[in-house]
């Protein structure tokens, strides 16, 4: 605890947390887990379709009672490449990570691509690969990455 | 500065856990306090949203975190802070941006899970002491509470019967509350008493628990409240201060902060007789103890004295001074920030005379709400009129 | 009034047997807090098994525990100035909760007390040895107990507990 110059004391903030998935998102995960498909909630007030789903509307409030089905395709709207893992180590292998925007969908998902960095483009379509009904847990880990079709 | 006032309120239930995220809970508390106001999202000009430490929900910069549940996409938005305190600070702070001029109607949002900590909230207050001072002693945050109730006792010769009285009265009040969560229509004074010991003169009854819920508050200038409401409440005055940081070096047998915020908001108010003039007061209770304390902070007890008034019924729904008819902290649940649902809340009801059985008799004109927190050395407080 | 009040109530057995989906996440930051001017004085002291106070030069208060300017005057803070081992308890509690809020089958007792020779009712928190809970009181006069000197590491463990004079 003794530095040369000055003194200090070391310590951590322990604490596990369990969040709730909420309303929407509890249906968004049992649907990934039980139904292989991707669900938003749909606001007819303002036509618009959230993904992840939510239980309102951010701009005209309303409770958001429909849900959709959204297309198992996307487009790859934006790449990073990372190459340290979330402790700040280098990666083994560059980890290709893309924004996806899906049909008709407000809002994206954001995951691993399985391939090699200079195959990901913007633009290019894409699919979700979800893991084996058996191992799926209901998070979003249930999504194993996107693949290119 | 404008004339400013509450023109609907709404909270969720308080529970141990809710299903719902935190910004669930503040749609679910918002869309109720709209429907009270007649009013839509889209005539909402700025939005406040008030939490406690962020350590609680799990998530950094909370503010932002709820900010589509409550309200405030593309708005002007902010998140403000003091602990326990905000229950009644955020409502404030929605206050000056009507009464300044800047917005017409404004949301004020207030949230706090509970939940997500585990095993136990108490993980996320350990962090709360001072980290070389405090920390290495490893306590536990009801120690601070428990030598406080301690001193208090001591220096004004209070039995703890009459401490106890309070969590007998707010939990019995809470039967009347639809969100409570704690509510007990037969607990009686030995029944605390005989609670488990957690640290002396703190026994399990003397504290409220820890809660998932959030509250939600719609404010207006006088033109709007005057064309959309039947029963505006007006906010007449608002006061706060914080003493010393360094807590072991305070008198911890009165808070003076809350006289000092208590004289700042009945001076704004024009009260001069704060105990003739005020008909109903919602004073912040996460323990028992507390309640008394704040009563004779707002200088509506004398030192000492508000165990007294409590004993002789001068605090219950139908007594002279009715003192947390919501049931409080302790009987509806304590859900930190958003206990300001219990508290400005529960005033705005009892003046616009629509408490439902919780409505104290005689059309109180004049309410008190408080909240208390920090490192139990900040208060904030409203006084309300009908 | 038709108010809706909302919420889905869970018990903990919802979460723990996965009734509800759930994400688990544990920080894993690790802090070194910088103890400053005053506090470094502090615990370099308390190694040497004294107590230190910092003074305000405008009205000679002592503060204690040491601070680096005066929150009355705003001034930087003078002197340090070795107090005694000795104080007053201002309060305390007899505590079965330990920091988990776990049961400890012994209570611990803890306590503020207020150092001699520092401005009045200046203390710290510590706790109370060698003492019956039934004599436990405020306004009781107390002694520091320190640790062993090798022992001692410049923190406010190095001093055991407070037992009475
Ligand atoms: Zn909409």
């Amino acid at each position: 605890m003794v530095g040369e110059e000055y003194r200090r004391w070391e310590g951590d903030m322990e604490a596990l947390y369990v969040y709730t998935a909420g309303v929407a998102g509890d249906r968004f995960f049992r649907e990934i887990r039980d139904n292989e498909r991707l669900m938003g909630t749909y606001c007819p007030e303002c036509d618009v379709t959230y993904l992840p789903p939510r239980l309102y509307c951010e701009t005209c409030f309303s409770e958001l009672n429909e849900w959709e089905e959204i297309p198992n395709k996307g487009r790859v709207d934006a790449i990073t490449v990372a190459y340290v893992d979330d402790k700040g180590e280098r990666l083994a292998r560059p980890k290709v990570l893309a924004m996806v925007r899906f049909l008709g969908a407000n809002g994206g998902l954001i995951h691993v691509v399985d391939l090699p960095e200079e195959d990901v483009y913007r633009g290019m379509e894409v699919e979700v690969v979800y893991l084996p009904r058996g191992l799926r847990k209901g998070s979003f880990l249930d999504i194993l990455h996107f693949k290119a079709i | 500065m404008r004339k400013v006032a509450v023109i609907g309120a709404g909270m969720t239930l308080f529970r141990r856990r809710l299903l719902e995220t935190g910004k669930e809970m503040c749609f679910q508390a918002v869309q109720m306090a709209l429907e009270e106001a007649g009013l839509e999202l889209k005539d909402v000009d700025a939005v406040v949203s008030g939490s406690a430490p962020d350590a609680f929900d799990g998530v950094h910069m909370k503010g932002e975190y709820l900010l589509d549940g409550a309200g405030g996409v593309r708005k002007p938005y902010m998140r403000v802070f003091t602990g326990g305190g905000t229950a009644c600070f955020s409502p404030i702070a929605g206050w000056w941006h009507v009464a300044s001029g800047l917005a017409d109607v404004v949301l004020v949002v207030n949230e706090e899970k509970m939940s997500s900590i585990t095993p136990h909230p108490q993980y996320a207050f350990a962090n709360i002491w001072d980290p070389i001072l405090d920390r290495p002693l490893k306590p536990n945050l009801v120690w601070i509470f428990a030598m406080e109730m301690n001193r208090y006792m001591t220096v004004y010769g209070i039995e703890k019967a009459d401490i106890a009285r309070v969590a007998v009265k707010n939990k019995r009040n809470a039967v009347d509350h639809p969100a409570a969560q704690l509510a007990d229509p037969n607990i009686t004074v030995d029944d605390v008493l005989n609670s488990e010991v957690m640290a002396w003169p703190v026994q399990r009854l003397d504290i409220s628990p820890p809660s998932d819920g959030a509250s939600a508050l719609v404010l207006a200038s006088e033109d709007v409240a005057r064309q959309v409401s039947e029963t505006p409440v007006w906010i007449s005055g608002v006061g706060w201060c914080i003493d010393s940081t360094m807590w072991t070096n305070r008198d911890l047998s009165f808070p003076e902060y809350l006289a000092r915020a208590a004289q700042q908001a009945y001076g704004m108010a024009k009260i001069e007789n704060p105990r003739k003039e005020v008909d109903v007061v919602e004073p912040y209770d996460p323990f028992d103890y507390k309640e008394l304390h704040h009563l004779e902070g707002l200088l509506l007890a004398d030192k000492g004295e508000a165990p007294i008034l409590t004993r002789e019924g001068v605090t219950q729904r139908d007594g002279e001074l009715p003192t947390c008819p919501s049931g409080g902290l302790m009987g509806v649940g304590n859900p930190i920030a958003a206990t300001m649902g219990i508290k400005t809340g529960e005033i705005y009801w009892q003046l616009a005379g629509k408490a439902g059985r919780r409505q104290v008799p005689g059309s109180p004109q004049v309410g008190v709400c408080q909240a208390w927190g920090d490192l139990m050395q900040f208060s904030s407080v409203m006084v309300m009129r009908a | 009034m038709g108010r809706k009040w909302r919420g889905t109530p869970l018990t903990a057995a919802d979460i723990a047997e996965g009734r509800v989906a759930t994400a688990e996440w544990r920080p894993e930051a690790k802090y070194a807090w910088s103890a400053g001017e005053s506090i470094g004085r502090f615990l370099e002291e308390l190694q040497e098994g004294h107590l230190v106070g910092r003074k305000c030069d405008v009205d000679d208060t002592v503060f204690f525990p040491p601070r680096s300017f005066c929150q009355e005057h705003f001034v930087r803070a003078g002197e340090f100035v070795r107090l005694k081992n000795t104080g007053k308890v201002e309060t305390y509690s007899v505590s079965y909760l330990d920091t988990d809020a776990r049961r400890l089958e012994e209570p611990v007792y803890v306590g503020v007390i207020s150092i001699d020779g520092a401005a009045e009712g200046m203390g710290f928190m510590h706790f109370l040895g060698e003492v019956e809970e039934k004599d436990l009181a405020i306004g009781m006069r107390v002694k520091a107990v320190w640790k062993p000197k090798k022992e001692r590491m410049g923190a406010v463990t190095d001093i055991l507990y407070f037992k009475p004079v």
